[in-house]
């Protein structure tokens, strides 16, 4: 067991994952010459050469549309979109083809291939580099969207994405590259894509998080602890398939939950989980669902004004607290 | 077919003018095999009266959706399959019946996926737009104008990445040359020596825009020059002229391993789709299409050098008639897919927590 970054953690399952499979190759923006903008993909290039680290020019919809072309025959490429937000440009590959192409033509041709992307704010970088756009990805069917919140998550979930013959959205979050965590050695943990975890037993209220939020509702539910309130934590892990069943099941438990998600409030994720504890869990409720979610703003450059836009303990915590109040319950 | 790719100049380069007049560059079929030249002719029949089935299909709504057909195009389609190897991969917009055919599927499965029937060559879940054979290596149909070009530099990367020898062809309408799409892909299969051909079918109005008033570069060949790809321009209504260029840019492009760009000067004898009156067509065009028509003028030259005589004319006649009859019995006889199996195609690798659920089923039965 070692304690490594999230980065890390990517980068060694990369390097595995290569020398495992030959069909396994890697494009995209900076990721060969430049070792990648958050440096991912440092060393690979000298160790694997060009043909299986790819530098591509700035042209999201024609590399991301020619990976799926190369999976179509078989590779398994992995994409490193420099983030998220740039992803826009290759949407029509990745909702019209790559979603589609199993589908469409009766189950005939597989589109096995990784779309790795950074996204998230906190790092003052204006309105457009700041988003976290998952939603639009997690509405289609065809495509498995996941986004881990721990090293050890990532590299089983990093295996798991490579090794699907489906297209595989991994979302990573800025926030979370340097953040440490025990990682098993020489292992080969393949995550199940679909399943949320119960990353924290507890009964008095359940805190449901993906990506960086589940990493601040883990801090927040150690935090409540010290004032004897017992939370517990579902870290979704994979937006699509959604594991619903981990959601009901812990709110069926608890009576009342918090949803935190690092998007827009309005149609977003913590919106599908509410209906969700709607539709399966209505009768346990003891409480509204509470949802934090990002300020409804274009993500502000200015440090302060970004912060307060950005869903943090704080704000998770007062959620916590006032849906306990409103069951009743007198806290803090 | 790469030995006669020189033969009677039918490459035809650019001459600066938008039509060149199919006379002016008709290569000789007289070193032909009569046996080859009979075989264009039935394919390009065949495709005619398939398509022309398709649209009386339509119209009894037998069809759904949308149908875009080959018909004017058969020169073009049968010249450019020809020039394929069995082990060339071939991806095509929505316009794509007559490729699929050419390309060796069976009218059967062809007509079976138009009227969305489980015997489809996609199981009913494609269309006319969406076909896809793994075996005859059509990598699909796509419906997203330009959606299939990256995909087709993609496989052409795998080709590549593998050492195989395979080309791929991407087919595309003239309106494509003006997505970012287009000029994205050709950039990345010049940087990296992709084998692939782009194959360009101006039929000069992309929907019912003409290409110069869509294209600021109306010589769509030439649009290649920006990545340093070779353009070529042929006349898209002589098959042989078709076969000719095609073998060559095909062949150049295995033995080079680099992106060549072929355009064919073509005309659509109808509309967009089988819905388009086409009422922005100028009476010129309508008979400029129909004075091209590329199979009645392979006809007439087959007669006149003597490969086609009245028997054969009739025998291929019958015979083409009697398997696009079969086709759509075949069609009109085949089982819908059945709706169970509604949920069988949404991911290859299942998952845990897939939604199977149907409209009135309730998330979580107590």
């Amino acid at each position: 067991m070692s304690v490594i970054t999230y980065r890390q953690a990517l980068r060694e399952t990369l390097r595995a994952e290569m020398h495992r499979d030959e069909d396994v190759f890697l494009m995209g923006e900076e990721i060969g010459v430049f070792e990648g903008s958050y440096k991912i993909t440092e060393g690979l290039l000298k160790e694997f050469g060009e043909r299986r680290v790819r530098d591509t020019p700035i042209a999201e919809e024609g590399f991301v549309g020619a990976a799926i072309g190369a999976a179509m025959l078989g590779l398994r490429p992995v994409v490193e979109v420099m983030t998220i937000n740039f992803s826009l440009l290759a949407l029509d590959q990745i909702v019209n083809h790559a979603a589609k192409i199993y589908g469409m033509f009766g189950g005939q041709n597989s589109v096995p291939m990784v779309i790795r992307m950074p996204g998230g704010g906190g790092q003052q970088l204006g309105a457009t580099h700041s988003q976290n756009i998952e939603l639009y990805y997690s509405f289609v069917p065809g495509l498995k969207v996941v986004a881990p919140s721990t090293p050890a998550e990532a590299a089983a979930m990093l295996r798991a994405a490579i090794r699907d013959d489906d297209p595989v959205l991994f979302l990573e979050n800025l926030g979370l590259y340097n953040t440490k965590g025990e990682v098993p050695d020489d292992d080969d943990t393949v995550a199940e894509i679909g399943r949320a975890a119960v990353t924290r037993e507890g009964s008095d209220i359940t805190l449901i998080g993906y990506s960086r939020m589940a990493a601040v509702a883990g801090q927040v539910a150690e935090k409540l602890a010290e004032d004897d309130i017992s939370v517990e934590v579902v870290d979704l892990r994979s937006l699509r398939p959604l594991d619903r069943e981990t959601i009901v099941e812990s709110v069926r438990k608890t009576g009342c939950a918090v949803v935190a998600e690092d998007d827009w409030l309005t149609y977003g994720i913590g919106a599908e989980i509410a209906a969700t504890i709607q539709e399966g869990a209505f009768d346990y409720l003891d409480a509204p669902v509470r949802r934090v979610a990002m300020a409804e703003v274009p993500m502000p450059y200015s440090k302060p004004l970004e912060t307060a836009a950005l869903p943090s303990a704080e704000s998770i915590t007062t959620a916590v607290h006032e849906t306990l109040r409103a069951v009743g319950r007198r806290v803090g | 077919m790469a030995d006669t790719a020189k033969k009677g100049g039918g490459t035809a380069r650019s001459t600066g003018g938008r039509r060149r007049s199919r006379k002016d560059a008709a290569p000789s079929i007289a070193d032909e095999q009569p046996k080859a030249l009979l075989e264009y002719y039935r394919q390009m029949l065949l495709i005619r009266r398939f398509e022309e089935r398709t649209a009386q299909a339509y119209t009894q709504a037998r069809i759904g959706g949308y149908c875009h057909l080959n018909l004017g195009e058969e020169a073009t389609v049968v010249g450019l399959m020809t020039a394929l190897k069995e082990r060339d991969y071939l991806f095509t917009n929505y316009r794509e019946h007559g490729y699929a055919i050419g390309k060796g599927i069976s009218p059967r499965e062809v007509m079976a996926e138009l009227y969305g029937r489980s015997t489809g060559v996609s199981k009913g879940w494609g269309g006319s737009m969406h076909m896809f054979d793994t075996e005859a290596r059509l990598l699909g149909g796509y419906g997203i104008v330009g959606g299939q070009l990256p995909l087709a530099a993609g496989a052409a990367l795998a080709v590549s990445y593998r050492g195989g020898d395979e080309v791929v062809m991407c087919q595309m309408g003239d309106g494509t040359t003006n997505i970012g799409a287009f000029h994205e892909t050709l950039n990345i299969a010049a940087l990296w020596n992709l084998p692939v051909v782009f194959v360009v079918i101006n039929n000069y109005t992309g929907m019912g825009t003409t290409v110069d008033k869509s294209s600021a570069e109306p010589e769509l060949h030439k649009r290649g020059s920006a990545y340093r790809i070779e353009g070529v321009r042929v006349d898209g209504q002589d098959v042989i002229a078709v076969r000719d260029a095609a073998s060559d840019l095909v062949e150049r492009a295995r033995s080079e391993q680099r992106p060549y760009l072929l355009e064919t000067m073509s005309h659509r004898m109808k509309g967009h789709s089988v819905v388009d009156p086409a009422k922005y067509r100028t009476k010129e065009q309508v008979e400029e299409a129909r004075a091209n028509d590329p199979v009645a003028a392979f006809e007439a030259r087959l007669e006149e050098a003597g490969v086609l005589d009245d028997d054969a004319k009739k025998e291929i006649a019958d015979s083409v008639r009697d398997e696009v009859t079969d086709a759509a019995d075949f069609a009109e006889n085949s089982p819908n897919p059945e709706v169970s199996t509604l949920f069988d195609y949404t991911y290859a690798t299942p998952v845990a927590n897939e939604s199977t659920r149907m409209p009135a089923d309730p998330v979580f039965a107590e």
